[in-house]
């Protein structure tokens, strides 16, 4: 069964009274394990797309299935429940909670869902591990470089054990160097929990890392291609 | 919950001279809140303290005719007997002391003015005259036999510009209706600490007394003091006799107790309206920080936290607010009222044109536990009532606009 389902799918917003057509009726679905980009210029929908997608926005027709699911009519409160137990979220700024250290903002998610005490101490210290930051634990986001602190995010998206990691821009803000790391450790991540990764860009650097690439042109997919990708 | 807290305690360290302003606000408010309290609670407890031991005890007993507004001293209004009607009562358990008393009005005139007075004949050896007889501030205390001395107040006296040793010419009204006038020399001058009573009351012996009005072996009431409050239902029972009439202190200073009621009531709108006030700063901080952390709401509700919790993260904040603003309260106005009650809070009582009510010439302060926590949890609700509304807007943030948020 297909992680994400995208049935005909439109996004208008009203941009003081004049109508904005974000989506234009986008189809589309994303396999299991898939680590996909989605491209496109500015405006043309990759962001509206990844919101629809991870719960944070509603559709204004058409259907978003999660792991067969249709979340388009949910509430804001089953959206959330969604979100917390199905979706991890990278977003281009460094998103972390800036007065908590490096692992409890990875042992947020955990807490929401309630694990003990002993599961999540274990959990984090092996992400922290895993996006090589076990030495950075204690350290707050501004004692953290951007790359480090967009790893402790991708380590925080990964915490609950969603299906689907989304990440918008998660390079913008970062050098060549931290955005290559970056890269390097979700497609590393990918490959390791086979989690379905789904990243928003333009950086051509960035999409030479997607096995397959959507690109949006005006609200609409015009191309949906699997690309022949390297490691 | 833990988590919660731990969020929350973190947050108003982001911004620490802010959250420490934000709670002075609460905090001053709250010992503002004291001192008015235990104001009021010194001021009408002492009040009422004071016209029980100098005016009307916690019983008294008179003949039913007796009308208190005429100061009547007509046979008929009057108890007879008094010292038997007072030894009975004297050997009931909760009675402290019972002694007559003659009340009767009159004016003292010297050579140059005179003064409207209230003349009240007492028992000297009665343990009931302790307030005037520990008051003396100059010569001494009456004694049973004396025909010709009286005691003046402080204030009086001041005011007519006399002191002990002095004479003075007393005219009263008597039994049947005329006035009888003598010289008496001042034997002692009394202080109450409270000139309203000081400027007014002239005492004599009851003897004397009752020799001058024409009286006789008469009185106007048994003064009673109890040595246990509780047992007043009890007294009273005792009491009944015919022709008598049985009056409580609440019964004696109707006025009083109204007016301490009235004044509990109204306060605790002014209570609200002060916290009121301070709690604006709390809802002020906790906007902005709602505001300022706009794309941190964004996070936590990508992450999949509720609104609920979001909600519950900010109230924790106006609580830990809160509570910092009452250990500060507490603090400040606990010194503060701590002071007042030692050394009293100044009353130009003679400009504050309060009658039928004594005041001494300060207030001494009395902070109740009561008082203390019914303004503590009072501060707690406003602030968390205070912190609703930002709590609210959190919660309200939709997670696309909050993470569009400027940082």
């Amino acid at each position: 069964m297909e992680v994400v389902k995208i049935e005909s799918v439109t996004r208008t917003y009203m941009v003081g009274k004049v109508e904005t057509h974000a989506l234009r009726g986008v189809t589309l679905s994303i396999e299991p394990g898939e680590f996909t980009a989605l491209v496109g210029p500015s405006g043309s929908g990759k962001t509206t797309l990844l919101q629809l997608i991870g719960c944070l926005d509603q559709p204004t027709s058409g259907h978003v299935l999660l792991n067969g699911q249709d979340v388009s009519r949910l509430n804001r409160n089953q959206r959330a429940d969604m979100r917390r137990s199905t979706i991890g979220f990278v977003f281009q700024f460094f998103a972390l909670i800036p007065t908590l250290t490096a692992y409890e903002n990875i042992e947020l998610p955990l807490l929401l869902v309630s694990k003990p005490p002993a599961e999540r101490r274990e959990r984090v210290q092996k992400l922290l591990d895993s996006v090589g930051l076990a030495d950075r634990a204690d350290h707050r986001p501004d004692q953290l470089s951007g790359g480090e602190q967009q790893r402790v995010a991708v380590a925080r998206a990964l915490a609950s054990g969603p299906s689907l990691i989304l990440a918008d821009e998660p390079t913008a803000n970062l050098d060549t160097a931290n955005g290559e790391q970056v890269m390097a450790t979700m497609t590393r991540l990918n490959k390791e929990t086979g989690v379905t990764f789904v990243f928003a860009t333009h950086d051509p650097r960035v999409v030479k890392f997607a096995r397959r690439v959507i690109t949006l042109q005006d609200g609409l997919v015009v191309n949906h291609n699997a690309q022949a990708k390297k490691g | 919950m833990i988590q919660t807290l731990r969020l929350a305690l973190r947050n108003i360290g982001r911004n620490k001279r802010r959250s420490i302003f934000s709670s002075l606000a609460m905090g001053l408010a709250l010992a503002l809140l004291l001192l008015m309290a235990s104001v009021i609670k010194g001021e009408y407890g002492d009040a009422i303290d004071l016209a029980i031991r100098l005016q009307s005890g916690h019983l008294q007993v008179r003949a039913a005719t007796y009308d208190e507004s005429k100061t009547s001293l007509q046979w008929k209004d009057l108890i007879e007997n008094p010292d038997q009607i007072a030894n009975q009562l004297a050997s009931l358990g909760p009675v402290a002391v019972a002694t007559p008393r003659l009340y009767a009005s009159g004016f003292v005139t010297t050579r140059n003015e005179s003064a409207g007075v209230r003349v009240v004949g007492v028992d000297p050896l009665s343990e009931a005259n302790a307030p005037y007889r520990d008051g003396i501030r100059e010569g001494q205390f009456l004694t049973p036999d004396d025909r010709e001395g009286l005691l003046l107040g402080w204030s009086l006296a001041r005011r007519l510009g006399l002191s002990a040793g002095d004479q003075v010419s007393l005219s009263v009204n008597t039994s049947d209706g005329s006035v009888d006038q003598q010289e008496f020399t001042i034997r002692g001058v009394y202080s109450t600490g409270t000139s309203g009573f000081d400027n007014l009351v002239v005492l004599l012996p009851l003897a004397k007394a009752q020799a001058i009005t024409g009286a006789e072996n008469r009185s106007s009431a048994i003064f009673v003091l109890l040595k246990d409050t509780s047992q007043t239902d009890a007294v009273i029972a005792a009491l009944q006799a015919p022709g008598l009439q049985v009056l409580t202190w609440r019964d004696l200073n109707v006025l009083l107790v109204e007016t301490e009621q009235l004044a509990s009531s109204y306060m605790v709108f002014f209570y609200l309206i002060v916290l009121g006030i301070a709690a604006t700063v709390i809802v002020n901080t906790q906007i902005m920080s709602v505001y300022e952390r706009t794309r941190e709401i964004g996070i936590l509700s990508a992450i999949g936290m509720h609104a609920r919790s979001l909600m519950a993260i900010f109230l924790a904040e106006s609580g830990l607010l809160a509570i910092g603003g009452i250990v500060l309260g507490l603090a400040i106005g606990g010194a503060v009222v701590a002071y007042f009650t030692r050394y009293g809070l100044p009353l130009n009582v003679e400009n504050f044109g309060i009658t039928g009510m004594l005041l001494r010439e300060h207030i001494y302060t009395q902070l109740t536990v009561q008082d203390t926590l019914r303004l503590t949890l009072m501060t707690l609700i406003v602030t968390l009532l205070a912190g609703l509304y930002p709590a609210v807007l959190a919660a309200r943030m939709e997670p696309v606009a909050a993470l569009r948020a400027e940082k």
